[in-house]
C-alpha cells in the first residue's frame, strides 16, 4: 500500500498566478502541482500525492476562518496519511497560511504535517510545536535543497520511524524535551563541564534556562464584606478515599468539592500530595487549606460568602503545561460562578 | 585522611542456611537478619528475599538502598551516630561486598517509594537493576506513630546493610579504591596551578520521610557544613529520605557518591578537589536566604574557583540550586549544576520551578514525568498494588496482567542528581 500526500501550495507555487491571483479562494484539485511534482518523485514510489490544496495569500490571511472551513472539509474528504505545506521560505503570508493549516489539520484531524520555513519566518514560532518545519533558505531558489530534505522526513512519519534530532534531520526543535540515554553517566557530564569551563573552552548545556510567564495580578477587591471567596490549594487535599483518583504526583487532573454544609476538612479530608510530610496535614487538613478560618470570617461578615466549591489538585511535579490547563478550567468556573476572589494555598 | 575501599566483588547470590562468602557467591541466611533487626522492639516482622540482575522481578515499594560493607581497620564501622557509636569517619580499610545492596521495603506513610525492575525495560532506567539485591521488608509494631515508624524502617535497613557487611570481614581482594588527600593548603601547595574545586551537596530537609542525616544529624538542623569526601564514601551521610524515588539520595548512592568520585578522579590532574559542602534544603524562604548566603560564603571563603551544585528532588529547592548558583557566579566563581526537570509527559511544560540567567552550565539528568511502560514481572517482592500511590505512578497504572504504566518519578535512582545514573534531556 502506498501512503496518501496531501499537498498544500499558495496561488503562485499552484501556478495560478502572482500577486494578482493572491485572492482566490482555497480550491482542490485532485493532482500534482507545483512542488508536489518533485515533491512526489522524491518519494521514491513510497507514497503518494493525490491532491493539492491551493489558497491565495491574502485570501487565508483575510478570511482565515472561511479559508480553513473549506481546507479542513477538503483534507477530510481526501484523508491523506500526511499534509505537507510549502515550503513557505521567507514569505509571511504564505508562512501564517501554512502554519495555520499545520495547526489545524493537526489539532482538528490528528494528520501529521510537515512543512519548511526560514528561520526567520514568524510563521514558525506558529506551528513548529505541532507540525515538523523544515529549515529552508530565504528564497524559492532553495526549493531544490528544501524539497529532499522534508521528503525524507515525510517518509520517516509516514513509516513511523523515530525522527533523529533536529539539527541532524534539518528541522527546528518542537520544544520536547525528550529523556534520552548518555554515554556518561551525569556526574562524569559535569566534571567535564566545570573543567571545560575553568579551562576556558567551549561547553554546551544541557538545559538552557526556561523563561517564565508574568501574571498581572486582579484588581483589588472593592469590598470584601460583600465578597464570594474561594478556596483553592494545590496541597492534594481530597475527601478520604480520593475518590477522583488524583495524583500523588505530576497531577494529569484537579477535583473540586462541595464544603457548603461543612465548617472544618477535619475528619473527611485528607492529603494525597506525595511532596511533604503528610502526618499534621492529615490530623487537621484546614492546616493546608484553611477552610475553618474561611467559615469563621464567613459568619463574622468579614466576607461575604465562601463559594460552595472547594477546588483541589496536587502541586509537586505537576508540569506547568497541566497547571495552565488546570488554572484555566478552574478560573472559568470561579468567573462563571461570579467569585470575586480566590485564597490559593501551595505546600 | 586516607580511606581505602577494598572491593570484594559479589557475582551471585543465594538464600541458605548460612551467611558466607565463596568465589564471588554470596549466601545469605534470612533467620540472621531478622534475628539482628527483631532487637529492635519496634519491629514486627521482616522478610528476606533475593533479586538477581536478569530476574524477572519487580521491587516495590522501595525505601531506600544500601551497600553492605564492615571497617577492618581504623575508627568507625557501621553509621557513627545512627546504628553505632560516634566516631570519626573518613580512614582506614574497609571491606565492601560491592555489587551487592541492601534494599529496604514497605509500607510507610508516604507517597514517595519507588520501583526497582531487574531485567528488561524497567532495567535500564535504574541504577539498582545491576546489583545483587538482598531485599528486605519491614513490618512494624502496631500502633507506631509515623515519624517511629520511618526511625524505625531507616535504621532497620542500616543494620541489615552492617550484618551483611560483616561476612566480608575476613575475606580480601586486589581491588583496592584509595581515596587520599592531604588538608587543603597541603593539596593546593602541591597543585598551585590547578584550579580550586568544592562540591556542594544540597540535601532534603522537610520533615518526615523528608531528610538526609548526617552522622545521625538531621539536616534540617544544620547550617550548611564542610565535610571531608573521604566521610561521605565512609558512610556519614544516609538517606531518610523517601521524596520521589527517582531524584532521592538512597543511602547507597551517598556511600559511592558518584560527584565525589568523578571530582576525586580529576583531582591533581585538571582540578584540586577541596571537600565538600552539604546544604540542607529548607522550605521557609528565611531558610532558603541563610542557607545559600551561607553556601556561597563557604564557598567564597575557601577561595573556590569553580562549584558543582547537585540537587535532592525538585520543585521548591530548584530555587534553592538557582540562588546558590546565582551568588557564586556573581562573585566570579564558576558552577555547573546537576537537576532534572518537570517537562511534563509530552516535555512540552517549562522544566524548572525557578529561573536565573546565570546558570548557563547545566547538566540534565532527565525528565521526571517521562512515561515508561513496565511489562509483567514473574515475581514482585513487595506490593503491587503501591504503583497507585507512588509519585509517579495512579490509580489504574498497574494493569491485570501486571505491566504498568509510570513516570519515571517512581523508579528509583532514575534522574539521580549527583548524577549516579546515565539520562539525560535532548531538545526536539
Amino acid at each position: 500500500m502506498t501512503y496518501k500526500v496531501l499537498y498544500y501550495v499558495n496561488q503562485f507555487f499552484g501556478q495560478i498566478g502572482g500577486e494578482e491571483k493572491a485572492d482566490i479562494a482555497p480550491i482542490l484539485k485532485n493532482e500534482k502541482i507545483g512542488p508536489a511534482m518533485g515533491f512526489e518523485q522524491l518519494l521514491g514510489g513510497e507514497a503518494e500525492v493525490v491532491a493539492t490544496l491551493i489558497c491565495g495569500d491574502n485570501y487565508f490571511n483575510e478570511h482565515e476562518e472561511e479559508a480553513l472551513k473549506f481546507i479542513i472539509d477538503a483534507v477530510s474528504e481526501v484523508n491523506p496519511d500526511i499534509v505537507v505545506a510549502g515550503p513557505a521560505f521567507n514569505a509571511g503570508r504564505y508562512g501564517m497560511a501554512c502554519a495555520g493549516v499545520a495547526t489545524h489539520v493537526f489539532d482538528e484531524l490528528g494528520i501529521p504535517v510537515v512543512t519548511g520555513m526560514y528561520k526567520e519566518n514568524p510563521a514558525v514560532d506558529h506551528c513548529k510545536a505541532k507540525a515538523i518545519v523544515v529549515e529552508v533558505s530565504d528564497s524559492a531558489a532553495g526549493m531544490r535543497n528544501a524539497l529532499p530534505v522534508m521528503a525524507k522526513i515525510t517518509k520517516k512519519i509516514l513509516k513511523k520511524e523515530e525522527l533523529g534530532m533536529p539539527k541532524e534531520e534539518g528541522y527546528f526543535p518542537q520544544g520536547k524535551r525528550l529523556t534520552v540515554f548518555s554515554n556518561e553517566r551525569g556526574s562524569e557530564r559535569a566534571v567535564k563541564m566545570l573543567v571545560a569551563r575553568l579551562k576556558g573552552e567551549d561547553f554546551e548545556t544541557e538545559l538552557p534556562m526556561p523563561v517564565f510567564d508574568k501574571v498581572e495580578p486582579a484588581a483589588a477587591i472593592k469590598d470584601i464584606k460583600k465578597a464570594k471567596i474561594a478556596l483553592i490549594t494545590s496541597g492534594g487535599i481530597v475527601p478520604s478515599g480520593n475518590p477522583d483518583r488524583i495524583q500523588s504526583a505530576s497531577a494529569q487532573k484537579w477535583g473540586k468539592y462541595n464544603i457548603k454544609d461543612i465548617e472544618s476538612l477535619k475528619g473527611g479530608y485528607y492529603t494525597i500530595h506525595g511532596g511533604y510530610d503528610p502526618v499534621y496535614a492529615n490530623e487537621f487538613p484546614d492546616r493546608v487549606a484553611p477552610l475553618d478560618i474561611l467559615k469563621k470570617y464567613e459568619k463574622e461578615g468579614e466576607i461575604g460568602e465562601i463559594f460552595e466549591y472547594f477546588y483541589t489538585t496536587t502541586g509537586t511535579g505537576t508540569s506547568v503545561g497541566n497547571s495552565i490547563t488546570f488554572g484555566v478550567e478552574i478560573g472559568k468556573e470561579l468567573m462563571d460562578a461570579g467569585v470575586d476572589g480566590a485564597i490559593l494555598t501551595s505546600t | 585522611m586516607k580511606l581505602e575501599l577494598r572491593k570484594i566483588k559479589v557475582t551471585d547470590l543465594a538464600l541458605g542456611n548460612e551467611m558466607k562468602f565463596e568465589n564471588g557467591l554470596l549466601t545469605i541466611d534470612p533467620q540472621v537478619i531478622i534475628d539482628g533487626l527483631k532487637d529492635d522492639v519496634n519491629v514486627k516482622d521482616v522478610r528476606v528475599d533475593i533479586a538477581k540482575p536478569g530476574d524477572k522481578t519487580r521491587i516495590i515499594p522501595v525505601k531506600d538502598v544500601i551497600e553492605p560493607r564492615v571497617k577492618v581497620e581504623g575508627t568507625g564501622n557501621g553509621f557513627p551516630g545512627v546504628t553505632t557509636k560516634m566516631e570519626q569517619l573518613g580512614s582506614g580499610l574497609v571491606n565492601v561486598l560491592s555489587g551487592a545492596a541492601i534494599v529496604t521495603i514497605g509500607d510507610i506513610v508516604g507517597f514517595q517509594e519507588g520501583v526497582i525492575d531487574m531485567w528488561g525495560e524497567g532495567a535500564k532506567w535504574t541504577p539498582f537493576s545491576t546489583t545483587y539485591n538482598i531485599v528486605v521488608d519491614i513490618s512494624v509494631a502496631d500502633g507506631l506513630q509515623p515519624h517511629d515508624h520511618e526511625t524505625t524502617v531507616r535504621i532497620a535497613g542500616l543494620r541489615a546493610a552492617e550484618i551483611v557487611g560483616e561476612v566480608a570481614r575476613d575475606l580480601t581482594s586486589d581491588e583496592v579504591e584509595v581515596y587520599e588527600m592531604g588538608n587543603i593548603f597541603e593539596e593546593t601547595n602541591k597543585y598551585p596551578d590547578l584550579p580550586k574545586v568544592l562540591y556542594v551537596e544540597m540535601l532534603i530537609s522537610q520533615g518526615l520521610l523528608h531528610d538526609g542525616y548526617i552522622y545521625g544529624v538531621n539536616s534540617q538542623k544544620i547550617l550548611p557544613t564542610l565535610i571531608h569526601p573521604n566521610e561521605e564514601l565512609d558512610g556519614a551521610v544516609i538517606s531518610g529520605n523517601c521524596v520521589a524515588a527517582c531524584d532521592k539520595i538512597t543511602t547507597y548512592q551517598h556511600q559511592n557518591n558518584s560527584s565525589i568520585i568523578d571530582l576525586y578522579n580529576r583531582h591533581g590532574k585538571d582540578i584540586n578537589f577541596m571537600g565538600v559542602i552539604l546544604t540542607p534544603e529548607l522550605t521557609t524562604l528565611e531558610g532558603k536566604f541563610r542557607t545559600c548566603d551561607y553556601t556561597a560564603k563557604l564557598c567564597k571563603t575557601l577561595g573556590a574557583d569553580g562549584v558543582i551544585i547537585s540537587e535532592e528532588g525538585y520543585g521548591n529547592p530548584d530555587s534553592d540550586l538557582l540562588m546558590i548558583c546565582k551568588r557564586l557566579e556573581d562573585s566570579g566563581i564558576k558552577t555547573v549544576l546537576i537537576t532534572d526537570e518537570c517537562s511534563g509527559w509530552d516535555g512540552m511544560s517549562q522544566p524548572l520551578a525557578d529561573t536565573t540567567k546565570e546558570a548557563v552550565a547545566v547538566v540534565s539528568a532527565g525528565n521526571v514525568s517521562h512515561v515508561v511502560n513496565l511489562p509483567p514481572a514473574d515475581k514482585v517482592l513487595g506490593n503491587p498494588e503501591a504503583i497507585a500511590t507512588l509519585a509517579g505512578g495512579w490509580e489504574g497504572c498497574l494493569n491485570d496482567d501486571g505491566s504498568m504504566k509510570c513516570e519515571l518519578n517512581a523508579v528509583i535512582g532514575s534522574t539521580s542528581e549527583i548524577g549516579y545514573h546515565n539520562l539525560t534531556v535532548k531538545l526536539y
